[in-house]
């Protein structure tokens, strides 16, 4: 491994801790459902990071690009039924704002 | 160097500023550039081909779910913003600190990776890896986006009826 490799994979390290930092700040301080998801979006950008950057470094770039893609996959299908979950709220409660969501059971 | 610097700093800026603006929209545009500076970085460490998959996806199709489901879960007046500025700032001022305080840290550590590479010539070729190594993988690719049509159906089914 070559000093100018690990010196960039140190700086995307870096990168990707402080957009995890950013994606779990949001999940935590937001009331608001569809903010809650953008901060679950980040976390994921972080682990694709993470995947590709140990497939640069260990020369498996093909199997970490692979992995990538399923991970992208898992991604929107996770979006796009956390966003028809937060539309169902959003008809049942007319907020999606969760101090406001008092009728929930459990 | 430089140039990955400034990709890193570009890609932690406005995953920033998703998370610190107020209205929705510009959070879900801010997530798109994300994406999009993260394509950019994945064509530099060798994966053209995942970078595709996250530009077209991510700062593609997730954006437009997020813009469907911004759209139909109302509007926000000026008033509001303005309120929600305030309580906003109340909550999210201590993120830039945090990670103006992580990066100061991180760059203050000196590391020096030791990998081992592998030893006998690995196969690269993704094409080759995902229908030849990873079947495993696809089929369940084709299971979960078939469980999730099939979720959004049964979620907007319902939106319809009523």
């Amino acid at each position: 491994m070559t000093n100018d490799m690990s010196q960039l994979f140190w700086m995307c390290s870096i990168g990707g801790i402080l957009v995890f930092i950013i994606g779990i700040y949001c999940i935590l301080v937001t009331f608001n459902l569809i903010r809650a998801i953008i901060g679950l979006e980040l976390l994921t950008k972080t682990v694709t990071l993470f995947l590709i950057l140990a497939g640069y470094v260990t020369g498996r770039t093909g199997l970490a690009q692979a992995l990538a893609i399923t991970l992208i996959v898992i991604e929107v299908v996770v979006i796009a039924i956390a966003a028809g979950v937060i539309l169902c709220v959003f008809r049942h409660n007319k907020t999606i704002d969760v101090k406001l969501l008092r009728n929930i059971k459990g | 160097m430089t140039i990955n610097i400034i990709i890193i700093t570009a890609l932690v800026t406005s995953a920033l500023w998703t998370a610190m603006t107020v209205r929705l929209l510009r959070s879900a545009v801010g997530l798109a550039i994300t994406s999009a500076i993260l394509a950019i970085l994945m064509f530099r460490l060798c994966s053209p081909i995942a970078a595709v998959f996250e530009l077209s996806v991510c700062a593609g199709l997730i954006f437009a779910i997020f813009i469907s489901a911004i759209t139909v879960t109302g509007r926000i007046t000026n008033e509001q913003i303005v309120l929600k500025k305030k309580l906003r700032l109340r909550r999210f001022w201590l993120l830039p600190v945090i990670v103006i305080i992580a990066a100061i840290v991180l760059t203050q550590i000196h590391f020096h990776a030791i990998f081992n590479l592998p030893a006998q010539p690995v196969e690269n070729n993704v094409k080759i890896i995902l229908w030849n190594m990873r079947h495993l993988d696809l089929l369940g690719q084709v299971v979960i986006l078939l469980a999730g049509a099939f979720g959004v159906v049964i979620l907007f089914k319902e939106w319809k009826n009523d």
